[in-house]
């Protein structure tokens, strides 16, 4: 944005939060008065300089919060604001449409009190509560720590961190974390404070399991073959993330499978053009690489697509934008060093379904079970994701797979013997979320 | 089902009947020749029932279709009744009755006409009034003047139908052949040579073209000339819902249909979307399903508080006359049509599986079906 404002441009920035910040920097309501630094913790102050440069630009940008892009075609946008749908046109369109929590079924993952990482969050951030209860954190990633640090910190009785990382593969991951000793050092630095509050952190963790009849009561797990049970009332869970890339498929974007996030992303070059002119790409909604290094890929796409319009117009400005482009590409270069370290450090749960039995729900609008799914592999002969879909309704709820597409590709994976990238990917269907059937009347009315 | 041939490339698969398209039309019909005893290969360029087959309304319906139609569509009728002996599973299959809605009293006076011609060929409607209608159906909005009803018409799942019958005709022995587009076939005087995408080579007496959208293409590589253009309907689904439609819907002009399945979902239809004839190249329109929704909460205003979760598109081709081609090509003996039905098969592919088995086996068909003559295009451009 300020890019692209400082080069004469008035861009439309588009955003279906109600205020700016994305999830890393999101912005509680307009009256809230906690701090900033009770809010974002280490990142106040970069919470400060983003919140403040936006504000600044506002009158500059036709700024648009509130709005959902429910679908995208070459050159148009399909919006939706206030339950009114509208039709954007554009030339030149980023695409920063961030990331979801990875979700990988486990036994009770459906019982009310059980959350993803990011909807605690959500609720830490936006609406300033925590949940409530004895809370417990688990799964894989650095975020878990985070989440406890800041749930803590606000004052949530944490009891537990559980981890399903190994300590040996931290210790392995240690030479490429180290190439962000900062941000090495903060992780370190919440394990150790979580520690010293006297909140148990287990690491290794396997089989974890939720217990409770109308909402959750209890979490069982296992380590080193010891099972435990722990009494709480809410679970966040959380195994990575997964780019958002609906809209980047539906505007035509070329996507390959990535090994690293295991996952079907749109291809981009290091400034963040995609395979198709004028559509770029920044932030985590093309692969996962963490709010500073989006920042950065905002810039460079912002500077590819200056370069495009053959702007700014005099040569020297020119070359020294074509420089830090290059600069920018190098420093996103090192940055997913970085990201393969953390990768080792909190592997994805490669043998995740072989161990879930077959009445795990795996879909749960449409409640479909790993059973079922295995079922179609072995008497429909089954052996690519959207037959999958269409035989047994996996993905074809209100979440459109958005939820449970990673899952299923891995049951699908595991019973075919073959990986998770030759069973293909969901296609996306539009709207990218469930708009009501009212707005397409108020549509009518416009006309 | 394999993915491919278990044949090495290069091998030539020897059979009495191949049959290009593994749709409804090209998989009934291979279960229909299975019974007659005869050999069977189908090629599929992607999965059977993966195209419009499978990603259709779903609506097994008589009323609305043209006078020419309706000997095949009883036929079809009859078979879709005993469809779980056919095929061994229902495929959400209800005969719910088909309600055709009218806007004012032209409209009405259409459906009066209809119901006319439909009890010439056995087909009973009942014509309902406004206080009939609306105190039959209490939900349906007041914009509606009056309905047609066929009872005994209804709607099934084309994604669970379109596969089981591959399966029926697999599991009957027919040979399926799947990621398999065919890139050579020609006749030789006495035989169909064909070959596919991976090298495998099928030799057969007949040659069954039941490859929808695609079917000019293959009709003209024997110098059978069609107008086929292909089209995208636009389809959308809803949330799961609480009942509340308890049969499928139309309405006079065709601006949406609807149905509720047994899982509570509203799907509807209306309008076009884009496309092109690659496989997974169609997408809906945002316009057609803004217009199609607006239509259904129009007539059905309980539904407007519901979620839409999703659209799609799927290709179909579509002749001049809206009538399919069925039958013997006019220019090679043992070529045998069945393609082009204009958005309006899923009802008709069964009974038209068994008229091709019987072209096959006898040369004519005990279903007229003149009207669908491949010579109707020769007749246009002479």
């Amino acid at each position: 944005m300020q890019t692209l404002v400082e080069a004469g441009l008035r861009p439309l920035l588009i955003d279906e939060n109600r205020r700016a910040g994305g999830q890393i920097y999101r912005q509680p309501p307009p009256g809230f008065v906690r701090s900033k630094k009770v809010l974002y913790g280490f990142e106040a102050a970069k919470a400060e300089a983003l919140h403040g440069s936006f504000e600044q630009l506002r009158s500059k940008i036709d700024y648009r919060p509130d709005t959902l892009v429910w679908n995208c075609t070459p050159g148009q946008l399909d919006l939706l604001h206030a339950q009114r749908p509208a039709a954007q046109t554009y030339t030149h369109l980023i695409l920063c449409t961030g990331a979801l929590d990875r979700v990988m079924p486990f036994p009770g993952w459906t019982l009310p009190g059980v959350y993803t990482l990011g909807a605690a969050q959500v609720a830490l951030k936006a609406q300033g509560c925590v949940l409530d209860g004895r809370v417990v954190i688990a799964g894989s990633g650095p975020l878990l720590y985070l989440l406890a640090y800041q749930y803590a910190k606000a004052g949530a009785d944490v009891v537990a961190v559980l981890d399903t990382a190994r300590f040996g593969g931290k210790l392995r991951a240690l030479p490429a974390l180290l190439r962000q000793p900062v941000t090495l050092a903060k992780g370190l630095y919440f394990m150790a404070w979580l520690r010293a509050r006297g909140i148990a952190i287990f690491g290794g963790v396997e089989h974890i399991a939720a217990d409770g009849k109308q909402t959750l009561h209890s979490l069982r797990w296992t380590r080193k073959g010891k099972t435990t049970e722990i009494a709480c009332n809410a679970l966040a869970t959380g195994f990575g993330l997964r780019s958002e890339t609906q809209l980047a498929e539906l505007a035509g974007c070329r996507l390959v499978f990535d090994q690293l996030n295991q996952q079907w992303l749109p291809q981009r070059d290091d400034a963040g053009r995609s395979s198709v002119p004028g559509v770029y790409l920044a932030g985590d909604g093309s692969g996962i690489a963490g709010a500073d290094a989006a920042e950065l890929s905002g810039r460079a796409a912002a500077l590819a697509l200056l370069q495009d319009l053959g702007l700014p117009p005099n040569a020297a400005a020119k070359n020294a934008l074509a420089s830090e482009s290059r600069q920018l590409a190098h420093t996103l270069r090192r940055n997913l060093l970085f990201r393969q370290g953390l990768e080792t450090a909190f592997p994805t749960a490669v043998d995740w379904a072989r161990h879930c039995a077959d009445d795990l729900v795996v879909c749960r609008c449409e409640e479909i079970t790993a059973g079922q799914l295995r079922r179609s592999v072995q008497q429909e002969g089954s052996i690519e994701i959207n037959r999958l879909k269409a035989l047994t309704r996996v993905g074809m709820g209100r979440c459109q797979g958005r939820i449970c597409g990673a899952a299923a590709a891995e049951i699908l994976a595991h019973a075919t013997g073959l990986s998770v990238a030759e069973v293909g990917r969901l296609r996306v269907q539009a709207p990218v979320k469930p708009i009501p059937v009212s707005s397409a009347l108020m549509a009518q009315e416009q006309t | 089902m394999s993915a491919a041939s278990s044949k090495p490339a290069g091998e030539v698969i020897e059979t009495d009947v191949a049959i290009i398209g593994g749709g409804l039309v090209g998989t009934s019909a291979a279960l229909e020749l299975r019974r007659q005893q005869r050999s069977v290969v189908v090629l599929e360029q992607g999965w059977c029932g993966a195209q419009a087959s499978g990603v259709n309304y779903g609506g097994v319906r008589r009323q609305g279709r043209a006078a020419c139609q309706l000997p095949l569509s009883q036929r079809a009728h009859q078979i879709w009744r005993r469809l779980e002996q056919t095929i061994g599973c229902n495929g959400e299959y209800v005969a719910s009755g088909h309600l055709k809605l009218a806007r004012n009293e032209a409209d009405m006076q259409e459906l009066v006409a209809y119901r006319e011609m439909a009890a010439a060929h056995g087909l009973e409607l009942e014509l309902l009034y406004p206080d009939a209608l609306r105190q039959r159906y209490p939900w349906i909005g007041t914009p509606a003047y009056g309905a047609s009803l066929c009872a005994e018409d209804g709607h099934a799942n084309p994604r669970l139908i379109a596969a089981a019958f591959a399966r029926a005709a697999e599991q009957a022995g027919a040979h399926l052949l799947q990621q398999s587009a065919v890139e050579d076939c020609r006749f030789d005087g006495n035989y169909f040579l064909l070959q596919n995408s991976q090298g495998v080579r099928v030799r057969s007496r007949f040659l069954l073209n039941c490859s929808g959208a695609w079917g000019k293409e293959i009709a003209g590589r024997f110098g059978d000339a069609v107008s086929e253009q292909a089209i995208y309907p636009n389809m959308c689904v809803t949330e799961p819902l609480p009942p509340l439609m308890d049969l499928s819907l139309g309405v006079v002009g065709g601006a949406f249909y609807a149905r509720q399945v047994e899982r509570g979902n509203v799907v509807l239809g209306g309008g076009r979307g884009d496309g092109n004839l690659a496989l997974d190249a169609t997408r809906p329109r945002a316009s057609s399903s803004v217009n199609a929704l607006a239509a259904l909460t129009e007539m059905v205003p309980a539904l407007r508080h519901a979620l839409v979760i999703r659209t799609w598109s799927g290709v179909e081709g579509e002749t001049p006359d809206g009538q399919p081609v069925i039958g013997p090509s006019a220019s090679t003996p043992g070529l045998l049509h069945g393609f082009g039905f204009s958005g309006a098969g899923f009802q008709l592919a069964p009974a038209v599986g068994e008229v091709l088995a019987e072209l096959v086996a006898k040369g004519e068909s005990s279903t007229p079906i003149d009207a669908f003559s491949v010579k109707r295009f020769a007749v246009q451009h002479a």
